[in-house]
Formats: structure tokens, sequence, C-alpha cells
């Protein structure tokens, strides 16, 4: 545990240090592309700290100078499976959003979809000597925490404290500096596969660049396509990606729940390529150009050419009516909307107070696709686009993109996190060091 | 693992390119190969150049030949010497002093060497020295005026007002005009020997010359062997007191050998054997009378 502390924290000061040089990438390893972003941190903004939250909600401090997209290679559910065909693939992103920036990057900030995240609630409190509540006792309360087993392969890649209570009152932002006899919190653990993770350092590390950041993709697709009352009041994001399918719970503004679900669009892909019998490349583009959930009449007199290159011309010529697509691809869709209701069900979505449902990610682009999550998932359903950032290309500021936007306010500003608090002083093994030096400077 | 089927050209840059792009995006390094290797390379390309002793040998010539080039153009050639108020005999000694075979170019002429030459010659009070855009190089000397002869232990020489030599004649026949001074370091004090003339105007025809003593106070020496010792301060008021008293009493037409006014309080005659002895027998006659 304290192993991950100290790496989180490096990652942290990795930041710091990229947010002085004030150039940092952020970096999207998805199963269907990989989206490179580098951001400029020079903005009027950034020194404005007694505004609090500025203008913008504080994006205006950043803005994206490069920006790089290619097809993602080596990557299945979400997780890098081939590390030297994932390397060059992000060795071509980050060297494209380069070449658009003008800039050197040695900063990344990355996130990934899969490795199984695993959502953890924890609680935790201590009793205060009395006194206003400083920074010591919150990262008290925050170690006091006990953590469940979660097996010796995890990681925790997320912890963040979501809720405060003192004494009798509950659901405190920051308690630091009222009163109280007795601090509690509820704090929400993260853990994915430690194999993944440690696969995507290698890769990033092989491309001469620093990992100042790791952040789950549902959690950051909800930064960015999740409006404010929905992440106040309670709201799933729903990120259909390529490879997995991920969601994640807000409310009161912090992440609750994170999960994810290893189907995509790549599954819908490959059942078009079962079905009609032709190539992945071709069936990604019938989908994408012909794809659809609900068929009318109209669709079954709607023709596909298929194509082919056998020399075949039976085979060549076919043709297949657009209602006959649909027909294949709407069983698949049908099946992740349905595991993705399984997996609200089992966080417990339909006890939050409001149940806003907001589908993103590049498999949200299915036409059709709300009328059928509606039916799945209940009735308030929309479509989201992650929020506008300050120079993004109008090509990535469609739904594919919502995680790799929400990394950019990630990156910007990072939610309070348990390793971003000093780790308590009883606990420190420097602790007698500590004290030599008090007894030096007692004495001499 | 590469698939069955042709070699797709890979979109990705390798390793090393990657890390190549990556490096030329180095300010410090794109600022040191864009402007740190071309210096490299012109110093480089100097010094190898310059490294051998007899090219740079044949650059010093060249430059050496380029600039006599220049030098040697007609624009800037001086053809002759132009010399104003100059006698002969001075002008013979400054185009000695001066060396100088026409044509030449101006840039070997340093004009105020020449003049500080010029002006080192005797007869020579000030010197112009000037280059006019016709190739001539005009000096105008002022010449000293010898005023006065100055007769050493060695010779006689001629002397300014200021008492600067200006030259040497072999006899005082040579210039009868001038008046005569003697004695060691009396061409310091040539301008108080001029006023000491002047105010011997009036017995200017028996004036034979001032002598000086012991580099000090003047003596008078008229003819007949007659001498006027002036004192050390205000010798001209003193010899006006002679010349007033020879005039009055027609004092050095008597049988006077030395008039002594050294001291002011207690002027003292030294008279002749004949004036002595006659004075002696008056003297008796009055006596034994």
């Amino acid at each position: 545990m304290t192993d991950l502390y100290q790496s989180q924290r490096a990652m942290r000061n990795m930041r710091r240090a990229a947010m002085q040089r004030g150039v940092i990438a952020v970096l999207d390893v998805g199963t269907s592309k990989i989206a490179c972003l580098i951001l400029r941190f020079d903005g009027p903004e950034q020194i404005r700290e007694s505004d609090g939250v500025g203008s913008m909600a504080g994006q205006s401090s950043f803005r994206v100078i490069g920006a790089a997209t290619t097809r993602s290679r080596g990557v299945r559910f979400g997780e890098i499976d081939t590390m030297q065909e994932t390397e060059r693939a992000i060795r071509t992103a980050v060297q494209a959003a380069q070449k658009m920036a003008q800039v050197r990057v040695d900063h990344v900030i990355a996130t990934f979809a899969g490795a199984r995240p695993r959502s953890y609630g924890l609680a935790g409190g201590i009793d205060l000597a009395g006194g206003p509540v400083s920074e010591q006792d919150v990262a008290s309360v925050l170690a006091a925490c006990d953590v469940p087993d979660f097996g010796p392969d995890r990681e925790v890649l997320h912890a963040q404290p979501v809720n405060f209570a003192l004494d009798n009152r509950s659901g405190l932002g920051d308690p630091r500096g009222q009163i109280g006899n007795r601090l509690a919190c509820d704090m929400h653990l993260l853990t994915v596969e430690a194999s993944a993770v440690q696969n995507i350092l290698h890769c990033i590390k092989r491309c001469d660049l620093e990992l100042a950041g790791l952040a789950s993709s549902a959690y950051v697709s909800g930064v960015s396509s999740l409006v404010e009352d929905e992440q106040e009041l309670g709201a799933a994001c729903i990120d259909l990606g390529g490879g997995a399918t991920g969601l994640s719970i807000f409310m009161k503004k912090h992440m609750i729940y994170a999960d994810s679900v290893r189907l995509g669009g790549d599954h819908v892909t490959s059942d078009i390529a079962k079905g009609l019998q032709v190539p992945g490349t071709t069936a990604e583009r019938i989908k994408t150009f012909y794809g659809g959930v609900v068929a009318t009449g109209m669709d079954d007199r709607e023709m596909i050419e298929i194509g082919a290159d056998s020399g075949d011309w039976e085979k060549d010529r076919r043709t297949v009516s657009r209602a006959e697509l649909i027909g294949i691809m709407r069983p698949r869709v049908e099946e992740i909307l349905e595991e993705v209701r399984a997996r609200l069900d089992a966080a417990g979505f339909e006890h939050l107070p409001s149940q806003q449902i907001v589908l993103t990610g590049g498999g949200s682009q299915i036409p059709g696709l709300d009328g059928l999550a509606a039916r799945i998932l209940g009735q308030q359903v929309r479509l989201g686009r992650p929020l506008r950032v300050q120079g993004l290309p109008q090509a990535a500021t469609g739904a594919p993109f919502a995680s790799v936007v929400g990394l950019c306010l990630f990156a910007a500003h990072p939610q309070d996190e348990w390793w971003d608090f000093d780790i308590p002083a009883e606990r420190l093994p420097a602790r007698s060091l500590k004290r030599a030096f008090k007894w030096f400077r007692d004495n001499w | 693992m590469q698939p069955l089927g042709g070699m797709r050209r890979d979109p990705a840059p390798s390793r090393w390119a990657y890390r190549w792009n990556r490096l030329w995006l180095t300010p410090l390094f794109r600022k040191l190969l864009r402007v740190g290797v071309p210096v490299f390379m012109l110093v480089a390309m100097v010094a190898l150049y310059l490294a051998s002793a007899e090219r740079r040998e044949a650059l010093v010539l060249q430059y050496e030949a380029l600039r006599q080039a220049i030098q040697d153009r007609p624009e800037f050639m001086l053809t002759e010497l132009a010399l104003e108020g100059a006698s002969d005999d001075v002008a013979r000694q400054i185009r000695e002093v001066l060396g100088l075979s026409f044509p030449v170019s101006s840039f070997a002429v340093d004009l105020e060497v020449m003049r500080r030459a010029i002006e080192g010659l005797d007869p020579v009070a000030r010197a112009e020295l000037r280059m006019r855009p016709n190739g001539t190089l005009d000096v105008r000397v002022t010449e000293r005026v010898p005023v006065i002869l100055w007769r050493s232990r060695e010779r006689i020489a001629l002397l300014d007002r200021d008492g600067i030599r200006t030259g040497v004649i072999s006899t005082r026949g040579a210039r009868p005009d001038l008046p005569l001074i003697a004695g060691d370091g009396a061409d310091a004090h040539a301008a108080e020997a001029l006023l000491l003339f002047a105010a011997a105007a009036p017995i200017a025809d028996r004036v034979r010359g001032l002598v000086r003593m012991g580099e000090r106070r003047w003596d008078l020496v008229l003819d007949r062997n007659q001498r006027i010792m002036l004192p050390e301060e205000d010798p001209v008021a003193a010899l006006e007191r002679v010349i007033v008293l020879n005039q009055t009493r027609d004092l050095l037409a008597r049988d006077v050998l030395v008039v002594d006014l050294r001291s002011a309080t207690r002027p003292t005659l030294r008279m002749g054997e004949d004036a002595m002895t006659e004075y002696r027998r008056v003297r008796g006659l009055t006596n034994g009378g």
C-alpha cells in the first residue's frame, strides 16, 4: 500500500513539474483508436488562485495545441495485448501531436478502459483531539479507512474521499477548519489489474515519456460528458468504446462507482463480419455508414453493396438490405446494454435520487441508440458529447473523444485523492530520525 | 507476429526516428544545430586554412600589395615641395632634413614628425605643413630673426630675441649691425641684454658689448677699456643713471676706468692713472695751500 502511495505521489509530483514547464500530453489508449492531445498551461487563469473556480470552470487555463488520433493496434478489451504494436501506435500518435504542437512533451497522463475495474466503498473514522480539523487530521482519517483485501495482483487507480462527516453532520465537502469530536469519511477506491497498469507503464516508458498520472476511462468520460447538475444529483455515464464499455456513477460531484463491461463496438463489427462474410475493415465501414438499431419499412428497400475482391462475380456483387444489417447489430447492442443494466442494478443505481443516464463514446453514435437504450436502461437517457475545451480541433469534439477530453480536465484540475495528503506522521518509518532531529534542535 | 499477406508500410515511426524527431523538437538542440554548427564549421574552415604558415604569409603579402596599390594611386601622391618663408640656406637645410624623394605617397609621410624635424632646425621658429590636393606638400616656415651675437668660448652664435641660436658665424665682422654679448649663460638673458642695449642707445657709438659676469650680472664694455658694472637687480635703471650722469657731467668722456654700480647705495668710480695723479696734485695744492 505504501508502495503504491509513493508511486502515485511520484506521479503527482511529475504532474506538478509538467505544469511548471507548461506542456503536458494526455493519451487515451483505447481499443479502436489512440488519441493524444498536447495541452499548454499558460493562461491568465493559472495565476488567479484567489478566484477559486475560474471562468469556464477553470478550463480556460489550458489550451490544446496538438491533437492526433491513430488507429489502435495491439489493444483488446481496453488492455494492452501486443506490447510492441501498441508502443508503435502510441509513438505515431505522440509524434503527430508533437508535430502539430511544435513542442516536445515529456510528461503524459494516460487513461485506459479495461483491466476489470472494481469499486469499493471505504469508511473510516478517528477521534479528534479537539480544535479545528487540520489537514493532518484529514490525512489521518483517510489512512484510517479499512482497506478491503482486493487481491495481490490488483492496483489502486483512484482513491477519492467522497464524503466527510463531523459528529452528526454528514455530507461535508471539506471539513478543514471545522470543529468537532469525531471525523469520519467515505472513500471510493477503484482497483484495476496490476498487469495492465504495468503494461501501460512499460509502453510509455519505451516511448521516452514520463507518466504523470493514470486515470480510469470511465471516470474521465463521466467528468467530460456529464453536466454539472447531473454530477450533483446523480447520473451514470456509459462510455461505449471499441473493446470495453465503461460505466461510472456520479453523485454529489464525486464518482461513487465505476465498472466496465468487456463488450464494445468491435464485437458489433465482428458480428457484421461474420454475418455478412466480409473482412473486418469492410464490416467497420458498413457499420459506420449504414448501421442502426431500429429498422423501419424504408430499410427493407435500402440495399447496401457489400463488395469483395474474391474474383467470383456472384460473391463480389452481393447486396444486403439495411434491415438485415440492423438485424445483425441490434442483438449485440442490446446485449451490451443489458450487461450495463445488470451492472447498474448491482451498484444500486435505482436508489439514486436522479437516474439520468448519459451515453457517450464512439458506440453512442449508432442511429436510434437512444431509443433502444431508453427501453433497456430507463427513460432518462440522453446522448452526451464531451465539453468543449479551448483549441480542440473540430474533428476531436465528438462523442468518441469523451475520455480524452475528460482527461484534459483531469490533468488541469485533478480531484483530491488519498495520496494528495501527507501520510500521517505516526505512520512514517522516518519517525525516529525526526525525533533525533527534534532532540538536536531542542538541545543545541 | 507478421500475419500472412503482403508487407504493408508501417505508418508508425521507428524507435530511432521517433527519438530523432523528439530531439529535433528540443529547443536547445535546435538552436545548437541551427546556430552552433554553422558557426563551428566557419571557424573550423578558417582555422584549417590559416593553419599553414605559407598561406598566412601569402595572405599578408596580398594584403600589403593591395594596400600599396591603393596608396600609390596618383590621387594620393605628393609630387613637389613648396617652401614658403624660408631663405635659401634654410630651405636647403629643410630639404635635407625631410629627405623626401618625390613622388611619394601621402600615406608614407607623417606630417607631425616632419613638422617636429623642421622645427628642430636652429633657424626655424615655427613650421606649418599641409598636403594640397594637387600633390604639393606645402611647408610654411617662420624663421627666427637673429638680433644679437653671442661670443661664447668656441664661436660666435646668432641669437634671436629669446636667446635661441639661429646660426653661427665665424667673425664678428660678418654681422657688424648686431650688438654683441659674451660670457657663459649670456644667451639665456638675451632679452635683458636687448633692453640694456636699447637703454644704452645714447652712447651706442661707444658700446663694444655686454659681458655676463659670473652668470649673474652684466658689465657694459665701452671703447677705451671703460666698463660699467651693472647690478643684478634692475640693471636698466642703473644704466640710465649712468647715461644721465654722462649727459649732465660728461662722465664717460673723462679718464674713468670703471663705473661700479653693483651696489645701488654705493656707486663707485675707478679713475685712470693720469687722472689719479692729477687728482692728487689738485688735492695737494688745496691741502698745501
